[in-house]
């Protein structure tokens, strides 16, 4: 099929389109990089009856260092995140570790990554991202602008705190400084395919004594998840194969994952212990500075800046 | 905006006025509108690529993009690559390399092709990179192998593409 018929607003300044969505928010729909609202509108599961296009709005492709976060406007689209440099250290290696998992280079020119998490898929890798850094998410609506935690925004599938007259303007991403190990690993039926389940893996490491641990779930639960037993496991014993394993052992009992035709609950739990303890025994070989070939390649790249 | 929409799209450097619904795909008023038939649409849901054009010098799926989002923008077809009567050099090498059968697939591997490596020659060197692009796209013909040829024949180590020289030809 083809989208039914809309009104289009593409206004320069950000205060226009607060105030176009505003008008009627019930009934608008904010286009960012349409790869995932076009697709609805082709099925006619979405038929607003106007859409706020954001793509001319000056400033909102802006990626940048704001003291301990990494602000990432509105229209930064997939492909920006597939270079380590883009942001500092491990944070930068995380981004660009899971950009290249999300569809392929045409589909990433486009996307963004603020329209992933206002979409909300709960199998969406920058969803899984968002919830395991701890990222806030900055809203601006006619009231002025707020931020949510991203452990507060996502409260179902494709369901956000978001209320319809804001538009999610930016992204906040913690920096992540120090002895950081990051690691990431997905489960798909090919190559551009979704994620049936993916876990990201973040440890701070002194001694090899694991300080802190952070893992994000995509496709565990109706929504990205934390894995908190799992972290309260981890943390304070030693960054080894046997703690990694029990680790995922917690992950995948605590897991909640919805049914879906080539993945049933039992094996996206079973997949959901795998991968996150591959996931953490890649952040244990990150942090050590161990990257293997491609990683090599990357920490130059990030020694160049 | 409402209803029909004057919009001056510029493609292959020939400007087209054209009046659409804001709902018209970009694909879609390539075909009908401007008469530029070589995008061909298969699945409209941006899997498969057939569609793909260049916005501004990127690959994009023009299934999924709006007409009325790209006045203003640089948009290329694949009927803009041939010049003075010959091919570009990738529409030459998918011909001597076997790169297609039936046909359906190839303007938009052409263009996926031709805009990725126009802006990073090195994928052709980068046998990784080089499946990941060429993983965006289709084809139920060729089982691909001919169209990876036709990238290393164009864009590769002295590839035709560097020996045509002018124009990116
Ligand atoms: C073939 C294909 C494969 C894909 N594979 C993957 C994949 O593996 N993993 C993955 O995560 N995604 C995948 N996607 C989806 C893609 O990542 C989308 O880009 C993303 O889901 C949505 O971002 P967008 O900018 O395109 O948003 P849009 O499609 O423009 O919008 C999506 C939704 O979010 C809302 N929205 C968008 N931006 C804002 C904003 N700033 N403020 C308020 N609301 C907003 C829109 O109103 C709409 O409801 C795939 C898409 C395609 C076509
Ligand atoms: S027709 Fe656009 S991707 Fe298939
Ligand atoms: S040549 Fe037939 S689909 Fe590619």
């Amino acid at each position: 099929m083809k989208p039914a018929p809309f009104d289009y607003a593409a206004p320069a300044e950000l205060t226009d389109a607060v105030t176009a969505l505003a008008e009627r928010p019930e009934t608008a729909r904010v286009l960012a990089g349409g790869q995932s609202l076009v697709l609805d509108m082709h099925y006619r599961r979405e038929r607003p009856a106007l859409l706020v296009d954001i793509n001319n709005v000056r400033g909102l492709d802006v990626i940048t260092v704001d003291g301990h976060t990494l602000r990432i406007g509105a229209l930064a689209r997939h492909r920006a995140f597939e270079t380590p440099t883009v942001a500092p250290a491990a944070l930068g290696r995380l981004l660009s570790r899971v950009s290249p998992y999300i569809a392929h280079p045409p589909v990433r020119a486009r996307g963004t990554m603020a329209g992933s998490l206002a979409w909300a898929n709960p199998v969406s890798e920058w969803c899984a991202t968002a919830v395991a850094l701890d990222a806030g998410i900055e809203l601006t609506g006619p009231l002025g602008r707020r931020r949510v935690p991203a452990g507060d925004f996502f409260v179902g599938p494709f369901r956000t705190a978001r209320q319809p007259a804001e538009i999610l303007t930016s992204v906040l991403l913690p920096l992540l400084p120090g002895q950081v190990g990051v690691g990431f690993c997905e489960q798909r039926r090919t190559h551009a395919s979704f994620a049936q389940v993916a876990a990201v893996a973040v440890l701070t490491l002194r001694d090899g004594v694991i300080a802190e641990a952070r893992l994000g779930l995509a496709g565990a639960a109706d929504r990205p998840v934390r894995a908190h037993d799992a972290e309260r496991h981890l943390v304070g014993r030693e960054a080894e194969p046997e703690v990694f394993a029990q680790a995922g052992e917690l992950a995948a009992a605590g897991s909640d994952p919805l049914a879906e035709p080539h993945a049933g609950v039992e094996y996206r739990r079973h997949v959901v212990g795998v991968l996150v303890r591959r996931a953490l025994a890649q952040a244990r070989e990150d942090s050590n500075g161990n990257y293997g070939d491609e990683g090599r390649d990357r920490h130059e790249g990030r020694e160049a800046r | 905006m409402t209803g029909r929409t004057p919009v001056r799209l510029t493609v292959n450097e020939t400007d087209y006025d054209v009046t659409v619904e804001p709902r018209r795909l970009l694909a879609d008023v390539l075909r009908e509108d401007c008469n530029l038939t070589g995008t061909k649409l298969g699945c409209e849901h941006g899997v498969c690529g057939s569609c793909t054009v260049l916005v501004d010098g990127e690959g994009v799926r023009s299934c999924l993009m709006f007409a009325v989002q790209c006045a203003g923008r640089d948009i290329r077809t694949v009927e803009g690559l041939a010049a003075h009567g010959r091919l570009h050099a990738f529409q030459q090498a998918i011909s001597t390399e076997h790169g297609l059968q039936c046909g359906f697939c190839t303007a938009g591997f052409v263009m996926l092709v031709v805009g990725a490596l126009e802006d990073d020659p090195s994928i052709a060197e980068d046998p990784e990179r080089l499946d990941g692009l060429l993983s965006s796209n289709l084809c139920r013909c060729t089982g691909y192998e001919g169209i990876r040829r036709a990238v290393l024949r164009a864009y590769g180590r002295n590839g035709t593409h560097e020996k045509d020289g002018a124009e990116g030809h």
